[in-house]
């Protein structure tokens, strides 16, 4: 009984030392990467988070990207954000419950920064990534007030646009996250 | 409405459900007796067999002039041009949208390459390899940057699996029946075999700091084209595709580079891969937040619902076809797939549902996959509605319209996997109708949202 109890240590300690030289067994691969600058990752990564990480210095208000829209955008988004080729941006009368919802940046859209990082990195679609960080907030600010969201005179800018805080924030199921709850049950 | 004859067989007895279905295996046997008679030549046939005849003169042209010479690339007989891809173009931007694949006239599991499905966001890079990188950054050890040629270098592996795009089928969601053709409805999906490095072994040389649970996936498109991915899943059983069936991916599948992710939804199966960032959550981008994420009935929305659920559909005989031979035997034949593992059962019915026997299943099935299902179905002439239910490994079985939609609503846009119905009218007509009598046939498509 003794020896028999004495060997169940050395035998977790086993398993452990086992189980970690697995865990640790990762494909073996050439390592033929090469190592990546600061530099480069800087202008690669554009990536705006919902706290707000990524995003540049600069500003803009309603009113500087009221014109910046009629340039740019209003030939597919339509007066007032109402749609018309391109998807309705604003101006939802039917709610998220109605009979045809209508899924606009304020009704549907629950982070600030992801338009931000949208208009960015995709808009205008004949010339992306041509509107200054200026220009972006502008427009930005334009999109939340036309929804009633911000003031025609609140400025946009890396301090302000991560408080803004949008009508359906909470309107989102993770249904990954429920996934792999259920899987663990 | 096309007026595409489909295939008559033999007629023969043994039942195994309701309205002329017959069992599986009939198929195989009655084949080969029809394969044979079919093969014999016409003159045989006709018993001409032995009447004089001038050498030659019994010969198509093709038989009377050498052929036409090598080609460097082939394409499809002149013949076949009406099997293509149904473009959907935005109608100010003409380079975002879809195109389906015509799965109505495909046979098989692959997809060949020139008809898989595509959805842009805006157009088809022309991207140089020798001007492409992929970075990897973020939550890493070493952030590391590959070129194409190191890519090529690294020990490949192949893994056949279904893409299917979200949005498929969302015509399902409507009021109305759609009277688009299978693979112009349901062809938001495709199926290759695809080669690549998998990404583990390169996530592994850039070494995962712990808190890494995302990984932020942008593509090289003008869109830049970006999603959050569990880390989990890329280091489970993920590719960056270099090739599809064989040859280099196609500009419009995401050359020279792509994620394929088996069974999760198109979106996530980044084209033109760039950029991978390890993070601690997700960037809540606009593709998985204002899209790909599914409204439901009471106003809230799943979002990060990667899987593709099991789905099936009968292919042939579907909407559009029409059975020129009368009644008698015919082959029905679809294609089934489940995000979640391999497709176990296949079930047809010809009565709208109220009896039900097993296809057989191609071999082999395989993960993630498509699976190509056939059973033998007697035409009576009368009026009928064929059915196909699909139950995948894990146990989940596909679900009728109506349960789908008390369950989503109808305005979950994406992810939809209804059971289908093709209706056969008394002049063997097919037609796409739902179980709902006062649903059917008239009044205008209301599908909620475009393809922006």
């Amino acid at each position: 009984m003794m020896k028999l109890r004495r060997s169940r240590p050395a035998l977790l300690i086993l398993t452990l030392i086992g189980t970690s030289a697995i865990a640790g067994e990762a494909p073996e691969g050439p390592d033929l990467g090469q190592a990546a600058g600061a530099r480069m990752i800087a202008d690669w990564d554009t990536d705006i988070m919902p706290d707000g990480a990524g995003l540049p210095e600069g500003r803009g208000t309603a009113r500087d990207g009221a014109a910046l829209y009629r340039t740019h955008c209003i030939s597919c988004h339509g007066e007032g954000g109402l749609g018309d080729s391109g998807d309705q941006l604003a101006g939802a009368r039917m709610s998220l419950t109605g009979e045809w919802p209508e899924k606009t940046i304020g009704t549907f859209w629950p982070w600030a920064t992801t338009l931000f990082d949208f208009i960015r990195r995709a808009k205008p679609p004949q010339s992306p990534g041509s509107l200054s960080n200026d220009e972006v907030y502008a427009l930005t600010a334009y999109l939340l007030s036309l929804n009633g969201i911000v003031g025609a005179d609140e400025e946009m800018n890396a301090e302000m646009l991560p408080r803004v805080k949008m009508p359906n924030r909470d309107g989102f199921i993770d249904a990954w996250a429920r996934e792999k709850a259920a899987t663990r049950r | 409405m096309s007026d595409q004859p489909v295939a008559r067989l033999a007629d023969a007895a043994g039942a195994v459900a309701g309205n002329g279905i017959l069992d599986r295996r009939l198929l195989l046997r009655q084949g080969l007796v029809f394969g044979a008679m079919a093969w014999l030549p016409p003159g045989a046939a006709a018993g001409q067999a032995g009447s004089p005849r001038v050498p030659g003169s019994s010969r198509p042209p093709w038989m009377r002039e050498p052929g036409r010479e090598f080609s460097p690339y082939g394409v499809p007989a002149r013949f076949e041009q009406e099997t293509a891809r149904f473009p959907a173009p935005n109608r100010v931007q003409r380079n975002n949208g879809a195109s389906w694949t015509p799965l109505h006239l495909l046979e098989g599991t692959i997809t060949p390459n020139g008809l898989h499905f595509e959805r842009h966001h805006n157009g088809v890079p022309d991207i140089d390899p020798g001007g492409h990188e992929l970075l990897i950054h973020g939550l890493v050890n070493r952030a590391l940057a590959f070129s194409v040629p190191d890519l090529l270098r690294y020990p490949l592996e192949s893994r056949t699996c279904f893409i299917e795009c979200g949005g498929n089928s969302n015509a399902g969601w409507n009021r109305i029946p759609s009277r688009s053709q299978a693979g112009f409805f349901h062809g938001l999906v495709s199926n290759s075999e695809w080669t690549g490095v998998p990404l583990g072994v390169l996530l592994h040389e850039a070494g995962v700091k712990p808190g890494a649970k995302w990984v932020v996936a942008e593509g090289a498109d003008a869109f830049a084209m970006h999603v959050s991915i569990p880390l989990a899943k890329l280091q489970d059983d993920a590719l960056l595709a270099l090739y599809q069936n064989g040859e280099r991916l196609r500009p419009e599948n995401g050359y020279p580079m792509r994620l394929v992710l088996p069974g999760w939804e198109g979106v996530v199966n980044v084209k033109w891969m760039r950029r991978l960032e390890l993070t601690d959550q997700p960037v809540m981008a606009r593709n998985e937040t204002a899209r790909y994420t599914d409204l439901m009935p009471d106003g809230t929305a799943r979002m990060f619902s990667f899987v593709m659920e099991v789905k099936s559909l009968i292919t042939s005989p579907s909407s559009g076809m029409v059975l020129k031979g009368g009644p008698g035997l015919y082959q029905v034949t679809g294609l089934a797939w489940s995000g979640r593992g391999r497709i176990r059962r296949v079930e047809i019915s010809a009565d709208n549902g109220r009896t039900w026997a097993d296809a057989e299943l191609q071999e082999p099935v395989l993960p993630k996959a498509f699976a190509r299902f056939r059973i033998p179905w007697r035409w009576s002439g009368a009026p009928a509605v064929l059915k196909s239910r699909a139950t995948d490994e894990t146990g989940n079985v596909q679900p009728e319209r109506r349960e789908l939609i008390a369950q989503r609503g109808r305005h979950g846009f994406y992810h939809y996997n209804g059971i289908v119905n093709w209706s056969v009218d008394e002049n063997g007509v097919l037609g796409h109708v739902y179980d709902e009598v006062a649903a059917q046939q008239t009044g205008t498509p209301d599908i909620d949202a475009d393809w922006d």
